[in-house]
């Protein structure tokens, strides 16, 4: 077991046609993941990386009966191929553009919660499962099946994660990458529901940051019904208020969404913070031995 | 990916309220002023009665704040003649206004804005932003206008009242009644609200803002709703489909570093510390800066070169850096994904010549390519130092400084 993703999940991208969809596409397919086709409008019947291009993603799917999606498509077009996947069908639908405008969001995260499709991102890695299955731009090789549940906000800080609980030997099951914008698809609530009811995954390690209340709603979630240790980092303590750090999300306004109440309401809750972003893997070990 | 980074647009007041006129939202006459003698003939124009002097800069807090060089001027006047207000002009054009978001220099008043005075009864607050939590847009109202409303939303939360609204339907009149219940606007005055506040969340969505606010929004003796101020931000991402509010950019609002990275698809902040950062990926850029002060230093800046830079960016990247004066050493961090350690190793070999390192350079390199990264560094001769992880490369940053 994992979540969200197995080897038997069947993949395609939209936005194949691209120079960043084909190579990420590549990526999957080398790393094994079952890669059966693309979608670009106007570009129906091509061929990329030995995989059917179709024109639309109702096609795709009466072809390909798709589980899941990669999302490459740019900003403006990208809220519009999410909507489409939402009506495809397609169970897991994961965006990985960067820049949608935040209002476009609003709608798109509405027909998500309205649909049975779980939209993950935008503005996020992907989501992996260890040996299994590669569905983003994350480098596979640091990854190994183990029993981490990880789930982070941020793309090269979850790879910093992945690696230190690679090089402890504890390994992942499935590492989701949230996303970086104001709204996303799935919150740390809706994985740590998975990962809660995942046999496989036996520990969650999350990496979150400052902006919004995203944080603090896991935290007494887990409080409340999460079972398995949990440890977590939260990026931005020195990050000034008021100025954006890169993410749209990451900001601190009206004094609010700082990386202290972040990690008070973390620490109340039981959870294991690590002081340092070095110290991911090893506040994991600890939170693992306190249990 | 150039100008995905960009931060949410800044505009002034008065092209807040060029907006405000357009959609609907009434603001009192006003003419702007770049010199005193502009300001001057502004106040005949507008009647020669009462009127206000206003400077114009991208920051809140004008009206308590005052100039850097002349104490006794604050940032907003009332003004009686034509005289009063050619002196207040003057006084305000090119100097600088400190207010409590300025910090200390201040910034440099190019224009004021002239407007008409009007009888206040009440000051309300109005504002528009985006509920992360509720993941809708929200029209909040309090009953506090002029005061400092984030202290208002910390200290008496239940002075703020909130409708959500649907960005495709706008907010609905009964949800603008009961607003207006809570404010204790009766009469004529309701009527004029509908149309005020409906327009205002048009605004909000059609052109895309982030923030949107007016404080303070006056109900006159008469009556009438007035907007005597505005502030609007506007998604940086969203500004594809509103090339026209382009000309509404002001790059003299701008720190000159921060435009020139995000002319180079580049995310960067600059802070007040000494040890310059170059880092890929927001996440770990922040972790990057936070790890620094832990170990005893302080950074000098957030640099996220983003996932597909090339050679070109990140030399640029260093550039940027080290046209900060108060940069004594630079940090190098990057976890390869899809951004390749030769890529990096290569681009600090060409800034090594091009730009030239005047301060230690550490370096740490992981992921993707590493080792051919490593080795290009090695056969080098840049003079660097590398570390092996990221407690390693804070620890050994931190050591140059002595």
């Amino acid at each position: 077991m994992s979540i969200l993703i197995d080897k038997n999940t069947k993949v395609i991208c939209q936005g194949i046609t691209g120079s960043v969809g084909e190579f990420h596409t590549k990526g999957c397919l080398d790393y094994g993941t079952k890669m059966v086709g693309g979608v670009t409008p106007g570009k129906g019947g091509q061929t990329v990386q030995g995989l059917p291009v179709f024109d639309t993603v109702e096609e795709a799917m009466a072809e390909t009966q798709a589980d899941a999606t990669m999302i490459f498509v740019p900003p403006a077009f990208a809220a519009d191929a999410i909507l489409e996947a939402i009506d495809g069908g397609i169970k897991v639908v994961i965006a990985v553009t960067e820049g949608i405008p935040v209002l476009d969001m609003v709608r798109v995260y509405e027909a998500a919660k309205a649909s049975d499709s779980v939209l993950v991102g935008p503005n996020c890695p992907g989501v992996i499962t260890a040996d299994e299955c590669k569905i983003g731009i994350m480098p596979g090789y640091i990854h190994q099946k183990g029993s981490v549940g990880i789930m982070s906000r941020s793309g090269t800080l979850t790879y910093e994660a992945v690696w230190q609980t690679s090089n402890l030997g504890l390994g992942q099951t499935t590492c989701v990458g949230l996303g970086g914008d104001p709204i996303v698809g799935t919150s740390f609530i809706d994985v740590l529901k998975m990962f809660q009811d995942d046999d496989e995954t036996e520990s969650i390690l999350m990496m979150g940051e400052i902006g919004g209340t995203a944080e603090e709603e896991a935290a007494a979630y887990v409080k409340e019904h999460i079972t398995k240790p949990v440890a977590a980092f939260i990026a931005g303590r020195t990050a000034p208020p008021g100025k954006r750090m890169g993410h749209a999300g990451a900001i601190i306004s009206g004094g609010k969404g700082t990386a202290e109440e972040k990690i008070a309401a973390l620490e109340a809750a039981g959870i294991e913070v690590a002081q340092s972003p070095a110290d991911m893997g090893t506040a994991m070990k600890r939170a693992i031995e306190k249990a | 990916m150039g100008g995905l980074n960009r931060k949410n647009m800044k505009i002034h007041e008065y092209q807040g309220k060029e907006l405000f006129k357009k959609f609907g939202v009434t603001v009192l006459e006003n003419e702007l002023a770049r010199s005193p003698e502009e300001a001057a003939s502004a106040y005949t124009k507008l009647g020669g009665k009462v009127a206000v002097v206003k400077s114009q800069i991208h920051a809140g807090g004008r009206g308590k704040g005052t100039f850097a060089e002349n104490g006794d001027q604050h940032g907003v006047q009332l003004v009686k003649s034509a005289e009063e207000a050619r002196q207040a002009a003057a006084n305000m054009l090119g100097n600088h206004l400190v207010t409590i978001q300025t910090g200390q220099t201040g910034k440099k008043v190019n224009q004021v804005l002239v407007e008409a005075g009007c009888d206040i009864a009440r000051e309300l607050y109005l504002g528009v932003v985006l509920d992360r939590e509720s993941k809708r847009p929200v029209l909040m109202c309090s009953q506090e206008g002029g005061m400092d409303i984030e202290k208002v939303a910390h200290e008496t939360p239940e002075k703020i009242f909130k409708e959500h609204f649907d960005p495709a339907q706008g907010i609905e009149s009964f949800q603008v009644r009961k607003l207006c219940k809570k404010l204790g606007i009766e009469g004529k005055t309701v009527r004029l609200a509908d149309k005020f506040m409906k327009a205002l969340c048009r605004l909000y969505v059609d052109l895309d803002c982030s923030l949107m606010e007016i404080n303070p929004l006056v109900v006159t003796g008469d009556g009438d709703l007035v907007a005597l101020d505005s502030k609007i931000d506007f998604d940086s991402n969203a500004m594809f489909r509103h090339k026209d509010l382009e000309a509404y950019r002001d790059l003299s609002e701008e720190e000159p570093s921060e435009v020139r990275a995000s002319d180079a698809g580049l995310s960067y902040v600059m802070l007040d510390g000494n040890i310059g950062c170059l880092v890929n990926g927001a996440g770990l850029a922040m972790s990057t800066m936070d790890i620094i002060k832990l170990h005893g230093g302080e950074p000098a800046n957030f640099l996220d070169v983003g996932g597909g830079a090339n050679a070109d960016q990140v030399t640029e990247a260093f550039r940027i850096i080290l046209s900060d004066e108060n940069v004594k050493a630079v940090l190098v961090n990057i976890f390869g994904g899809i951004m390749k350690c030769t890529t990096i190793a290569e681009a600090i070999v060409v800034a090594a010549k091009s730009v030239g390192f005047t301060v230690p350079l550490v370096v740490r390199l992981e992921g993707t390519q590493v080792e051919e990264g490593r080795k290009i560094l090695e056969d080098s001769d840049v003079d660097l130092i590398t570390a092996t992880d990221l407690t390693d490369a804070a620890e050994k940053v931190v050591a140059t400084l002595g």
